[in-house]
């Protein structure tokens, strides 16, 4: 096997394991989301929309700091 | 004194409004000047014989580049990070003496870096490397700038009291990360007056006088490796961060799709960094890697789309307010021009359309269709949205506004459809050759031929300077415009008439 054969062998792992994490990302994404307990990201677009300093933020830091 | 309730600080964030429109106009002029020199030399000599050395091409062009990247851009990207900083991690300035220190030094000491900047290269003191023209003292005081922005970011992170970060953090961080790292890298350069020739000669040259560190097309790959994330951490990263907090603040609509937001996040950083060799096709630089840089710039079109397509899609069921309201025009304009050119560009980097674009007027306006359309629409609607709320005041003039968005994209649709028909008609003629292989043009016959297209770029950079002008008023007036209540400022930005 010469080098040129290696890189290709190496190309098709590296555009495989890319599209395995791509792939995996929005799985991740998408199934945290409905599982309970589980992050749901789309509250996250509050945080530009309800940013006045008075406003409740979306994940406090924590509460005894909230006061 | 006690009791007065806690708000957000916006000190810093209008010192960067001031820089932001101050150097727009002066690199925009300059863009205007140069526009005209192509179109009409005697433009170069335009104060004389004795003052051409200021007011040539060769001079003025840095000075064009640098003003609207490092001066109007910067400046805009900083005044909206100490805008939204601190409003999406609800913490005030005004609680950190620290931070506000910090602040102030940042803004005091980019100033100082500008008249660095203006002065040595309006001397004609530079280091040669485009987009990285400042010598090493005024490198050392842009990465001192860069750290104290650093802090700021990582400093009102650290005070915040929500947990989770917005991706126009995510975003404002990457841009922190992405420029250090490049910026380091790429002007890597020795004092000459460290080095000694082969003559035994040591202490050459001026003392502010350098070299890179790298040579010949390791130092060409360095250089566009650093030029085109120049593109990707000033004028996309950051751009975007403002347009996820602008855009949804502005009509009040969640982001279409948060998760959407986060993918694409991930997929521009990881794409773009490998992007850079397409400005070297067909150069000495390896095949493979050449390659690489055009298909990186093909797949680059995911990441991108991904975000523009969030952004109209947020305007889902409320496309009224983009007939009402001329802040939204601006932003929705923005990011159909950011779609635009994430397509023209990927296109110009395929291998055989590069062989005619390379080195051709299509390369600059497709930089003109990303920066005048996407990057300073949404510049001057992030100044626009933050005015009433940094002033207290109502924007100033809605019509007047209007006339602006139609004068600018009148001075943008110029731009590039003439440095499109500039580009390709250059490309053909160079490449033209009768049955011998004879060249059938030769370089002044393309000069002939291109310009009226020149004289067209001119009047369309113009136009835009205009616009820029107006705004640049407007924001002014707004200073003295009717005061507004906190009510009045939930998401649609109050306007006069």
């Amino acid at each position: 096997m010469n080098i040129a054969e290696l890189q290709a062998y190496g190309y098709f792992a590296l555009v495989l394991l890319l599209v395995v994490v791509l792939y995996s990302y929005i799985y991740h994404l998408y199934s945290t989301d409905k599982k309970k307990g589980g992050h749901d990201y789309e509250k996250f677009s509050n945080m530009a929309l309800n940013d006045d300093i008075g406003d409740a933020p979306v994940t406090p830091m924590s509460d005894d700091k909230e006061k | 004194m006690e009791n007065r309730p806690l708000e957000y600080d916006y000190t810093v964030a209008k010192m960067f409004m001031f820089t932001t429109i101050a150097l727009g106009i002066v690199g925009m002029l300059i863009g205007v000047i140069l526009a005209f020199e192509l179109a009409f030399p005697g433009v170069n000599t335009i104060l004389g014989q004795g003052l051409a050395e200021f007011t040539n091409y060769s001079r003025l062009r840095p000075l064009h580049t640098d003003a609207v990247i490092f001066g109007f851009t910067l400046s805009g990207i900083w005044a909206t990070w100490y805008y939204v900083g601190q409003r999406v991690l609800k913490v005030s300035m005004a609680e950190s003496g620290f931070l506000m220190f910090i602040g102030k030094l940042h803004f005091v000491l980019y100033m100082v870096v500008v008249v660095a900047v203006v002065a040595s290269l309006f001397l004609g003191i530079t280091t040669s490397k485009e987009y990285a023209e400042f010598e090493w003292p005024i490198d050392i005081a842009v990465v001192v700038v860069w750290v104290l922005f650093g802090v700021s970011i990582f400093g009102l992170i650290g005070i915040r009291r929500e947990k989770s970060l917005y991706i126009s953090i995510w975003y404002y961080i990457a841009t922190f990360l992405g420029i250090a790292m490049l910026y380091l890298f790429n002007n890597m350069e020795i004092p000459t007056m460290l080095a000694t020739n082969a003559a035994g000669e040591s202490g050459i040259g001026n003392w502010w006088h350098s070299v890179s560190m790298y040579a010949g097309t390791n130092d060409a790959l360095v250089e566009w490796w650093y030029g085109h994330n120049a593109v990707a951490f000033g004028f996309t990263v950051p751009i975007v961060a403002m347009i996820y907090y602008f855009l949804p603040k502005e009509s009040g609509q969640a982001i279409y799709s948060y998760k959407l937001s986060l993918l694409s996040f991930w997929g521009l950083m990881f794409v773009y960094l490998w992007a850079g060799g397409h400005h070297l096709l067909y150069s000495t630089v390896p095949d493979w890697m050449q390659t690489m840089g055009s298909i990186f710039s093909v797949i680059l079109i995911l990441p991108s789309w991904g975000s523009a397509i969030n952004m109209l899609l947020t305007m889902k069921g409320e496309w009224q307010q983009v007939a009402a309201s001329p802040l939204i025009k601006f932003m929705v304009l923005g990011s159909t021009f950011y779609m635009f050119s994430t397509l023209e560009g990927p296109i110009q980097a395929i291998k055989s359309v590069n062989a005619i674009a390379h080195f051709t007027d299509w390369i600059v306006g497709h930089v003109h269709d990303g920066t005048l359309g996407w990057v300073g629409f949404m510049i001057m609607a992030a100044l626009y949205h933050m005015a009433p709320r940094v002033f207290k005041r109502e924007i100033y003039s809605k019509s007047l506004m209007v006339s602006q968005f139609w004068i600018q994209t009148l001075g943008v649709v110029l731009y590039f459809t003439s440095m499109w028909i500039a580009g390709i008609t250059q490309g053909m003629m160079w490449r033209a050759h009768d049955e011998f292989g004879n060249l059938a043009y030769s370089f002044i016959d393309t000069v002939t031929v291109l310009h009226p297209y020149y004289a067209i770029r001119g009047v369309g950079g113009l136009l835009y300077l205009v616009g820029f002008l107006m705004f640049a008023y407007n924001i002014y007036k707004t200073m003295s415009a009717r005061p507004v209540e906190e009510s009045e400022l939930q998401n649609a930005s109050p306007m006069g008439a």
